[in-house]
């Protein structure tokens, strides 16, 4: 642990790098996400071309957009509660932060090895919640009160999916440690092929289908995305937010789409890893430093894999109603994922 | 009631009392929700007043009037030529479709008629303007329900029609191209085929909607069952066009009067729709477009040879009297009905326009909805403001 790359690192080195690496791990997908999803893939849907003016293809535009912001009056309406209106943007930002402190991005390259780690991510995921329902009430506006209280009773349905979802995998992991979640995938062997370990999305598709659902719905994306819902709503929450305050809005939101998408791949893509047996691995203890570059390298290309998913389904699809969104939840995913858990209990003990 | 005896009642009424005592003591105070007129589902200023109780509408009324131009009264200080300058900003997606009921109107009090190719070049390009007036509709519907693609779909191949409208009359949206007697132009080189071309897209823009957004799942929970209008509300609130037809009453001025206009000399159907929500608003629309561009089709096969311009003086009197013409607009049933005194301009003219009474429905069909489903209502209802406002 306390070697990089073969260099031993004071603890204050490791400490500072881990905070660069939270800060690089969540800033570096919001921003790349924006770009490439935002605003080039949802341009190229519908058939225009997107940012082309700042930096080669508009890649610039990024930069612009936050000087843009930057530079807007921070206006707080009168009737607002200051405080929790100032407060609530940060709760939503500090929950993402919090969240990618768990997850592995190389045998060696992370922020900590917690013992319950997915308990603990999906317990800091739903935080956001209150940041959201705080920035609904503080706005003092009907518009902001109903989109907090959307977003409120949306997230709480649909956290319920997410957790039963992951179980299935914890089960079959046999741990809630990211990391032993991560090495369970890359050492166990699927139908005695060991070349391809056994990424959880083959056994647990079903559980993996319902937890991209639960995190489309988490994120408040299309066709989830009733407490934005910007054309009934106008942006709900976010309505009375301007400048700075906006941009944080709007980075938690992609940063989180960046974050889930990284515990979904630890949970079902096989995270960092590639099939130890391809190198002759067989705990995380052995696995060469050299894993600790090339891991966030995988951990990257799978999380703008998963991301690429959500934001397809973002830019096709009409948005539900919150009572359909709430039976879909109760009614359909909770069931299947409490079927899903039982198949797997049963298998796991029986093979 | 009748079948207990007097302790029962006693005991009947006292349970009724004590559950209203309870209902009272449990009821919230409503919110009231001013939807506009700053909002982006009401296509510009409408405001609709909207008493909440939870997420449920417990009372709404709409409020027009906040982008009122005064047209009628603008017409009164215009000459007859003037006027068609005014009205085709009245419904601006489909200007060129408002002009002709009021030329009309002034032929018929001239007693003149538009000689035969005027007639079918007004016809196509009544149905083109159409077909961009719905176009933008069927795009649009995707963004009221959060799909954003939809919209982009419906801008890029209305832009098309836009070309077709501006290469014949030489503006995008506000053609000003009728003339009483006839037409300004004829039509120029090689628009013909272009057209053909165009019209032949649209129909692939009709599919691809369809599978887009029709065919879609949630569209369907959206839309299926939601703003039921009967036949009979239908008609007692002066609906007309699409939202009348698809509550299953079969109505249609093209096909239902006599107008010196070509659309007699096209073979079209007229689609109904039996459920009156807003699926079949919806559906009955997109089958409109694909119908106009039938309609186009056919009389650009057989188009007449002749000239664009009746015999008409120089300077436009209209003689005394009075005129009623109404056409199938876009939106609906518009009419205008034009009293002139002999002079150079009308005395007085009053504009029936379609979205003004289709709004009048609002208070009725948005109580117990929620307020989702105000937005998917309000956009199956389709109306333009400037069509409300005037």
């Amino acid at each position: 642990m306390t070697s990089l790359l073969a260099v031993e690192v004071p603890y204050w080195g490791q400490s500072l790098l881990r905070v660069l690496g939270g800060i690089v791990a969540v800033l570096l997908p919001a921003g790349t996400i924006v770009y490439v999803f935002l605003f080039k893939m949802m341009s190229f849907m519908q058939s225009r071309l997107g940012p082309m003016e700042a930096g080669p293809y508009g890649s610039m535009q990024l930069l612009a957009e936050v000087g843009k912001w930057l530079q807007k009056e921070d206006i707080i309406p009168e009737n607002a509660d200051r405080v929790t209106f100032k407060m609530a943007p940060l709760i939503v930002l500090v929950s993402t932060f919090l969240l990618v402190v768990v997850v592995p991005f190389g045998p060696d390259a992370l922020m900590t090895d917690f013992q319950a780690g997915i308990y603990y991510a999906l317990a800091i995921g739903s935080v956001s919640v209150i940041g959201i329902l705080v920035a609904g009430w503080s706005s003092a506006n009907k518009y902001s009160l109903l989109g907090g209280l959307r977003a409120a009773g949306q997230l709480i349905a649909y956290e319920l999916p997410m957790v039963l979802a992951a179980v299935g995998v914890v089960i079959q992991a046999g741990s809630m440690n990211l990391q032993q979640i991560v090495v369970a995938q890359n050492t166990y062997e699927i139908f005695g092929l060991d070349w391809i370990g056994m990424p959880f999305v083959i056994t647990q598709c079903v559980g993996f289908v319902i937890f991209m659902i639960a995190v489309q719905a988490e994120l408040t994306q299309p066709p989830f995305d009733m407490p934005i819902a910007e054309s009934e709503l106008v942006s709900g929450y976010m309505t009375e937010y301007s400048g700075f305050r906006f941009l944080t809005f709007f980075i938690a939101e992609f940063a989180t789409a960046g974050v889930f998408a990284f515990i979904a791949s630890v949970l079902f893509l096989g995270g960092w890893g590639v099939p130890f047996s391809w190198f002759g691995w067989d705990t995380v203890d052995s696995v060469d430093n050299w894993m600790n570059v090339v891991g966030p390298i995988i951990m990257l290309t799978k999380m703008m894999l998963l991301v690429g998913i959500i934001m397809w389904v973002r830019f096709t699809y009409p948005r539900f109603r919150e009572d359909q969104l709430q039976q879909f939840a109760w009614k359909v995913l909770i069931p299947v994922s409490i079927l899903n858990i039982g198949v797997t209990a049963i298998l796991k003990v029986a093979v | 009631m009748t079948m207990l005896n007097e302790r029962q009642q006693l005991s009947y009424i006292a349970a009724q009392a004590a559950d209203a005592r309870l209902n009272v003591e449990l009821e919230t105070d409503g919110m009231t929700l001013n939807i506009g007129p700053q909002h982006p589902a009401t296509h510009g200023t409408l405001r609709i007043i909207a008493r909440l109780d939870g997420e449920q509408v417990v009372w709404a009324e709409p409020v027009p009037g906040y982008m009122h131009r005064g047209y009628e009264k603008l017409t009164e200080v215009r000459t007859f030529p003037q006027v068609t300058t005014l009205i085709n900003r009245i419904d601006w997606l489909g200007s060129f479709a408002n002009e002709v009921p009021f030329i009309l109107a002034a032929e018929q009090l001239m007693e003149i008629e538009a000689p035969p190719r005027a007639q079918y070049i007004r016809t196509i390009l009544f149905e083109l303007s159409r077909i961009a007036n719905i176009g933008l509709f069927l795009g649009d519907l995707g963004v009221q329900m959060g799909a954003v693609t939809p919209a982009f779909f419906g801008f890029r191949d209305r832009e098309y029609v836009l070309n077709l409208i501006e290469g014949a009359t030489g503006g995008r949206f506000h053609p000003n191209f009728d003339r009483i007697g006839g037409l300004k132009d004829d039509l120029p080189k090689g628009w013909i085929n272009e057209t053909k071309q165009v019209m032949k897209r649209l129909r692939g823009f009709c599919d691809e909607i369809e599978d887009l957004l029709f065919g879609n799942e949630i569209f369907q929970s959206r839309t299926r069952g939601i703003g039921v209008i009967p036949a009979e509300v239908a008609k007692s609130y002066g609906l007309s066009g699409a939202n009348l037809r698809a509550s299953g009453v079969d109505w249609d001025l093209r096909r239902d009067q006599v107008l010196p206009m070509a659309w007699d000399k096209a073979d079209f159907k007229v689609w109904t729709h039996p459920d009156g929500d807003s699926w079949a608003r919806c559906w009955v629309r997109l089958q409109e477009t694909r119908e106009a561009t039938k309609i186009v089709d056919q009389l650009i096969d057989d188009l007449p040879a002749g000239p664009i311009m009746a015999k008409v003086p120089r300077i436009i009197k209209v003689p005394e009297g009075e005129a009623w013409v109404s056409t199938e607009n876009p939106l609906g049933e518009m009419g205008y009905y034009v009293i002139s005194k002999g002079d150079l301009g009308p005395f007085r003219v009053k504009i029936r326009s379609a979205s003004f009474n289709n709004i009048s429905i609002t208070p009725w069909v948005l109580k117990g909805v929620y307020v989702p489903d105000i937005i998917t209502i309000l956009a199956s209802l389709y109306f333009i403001l400037g069509d409300i406002d005037r």
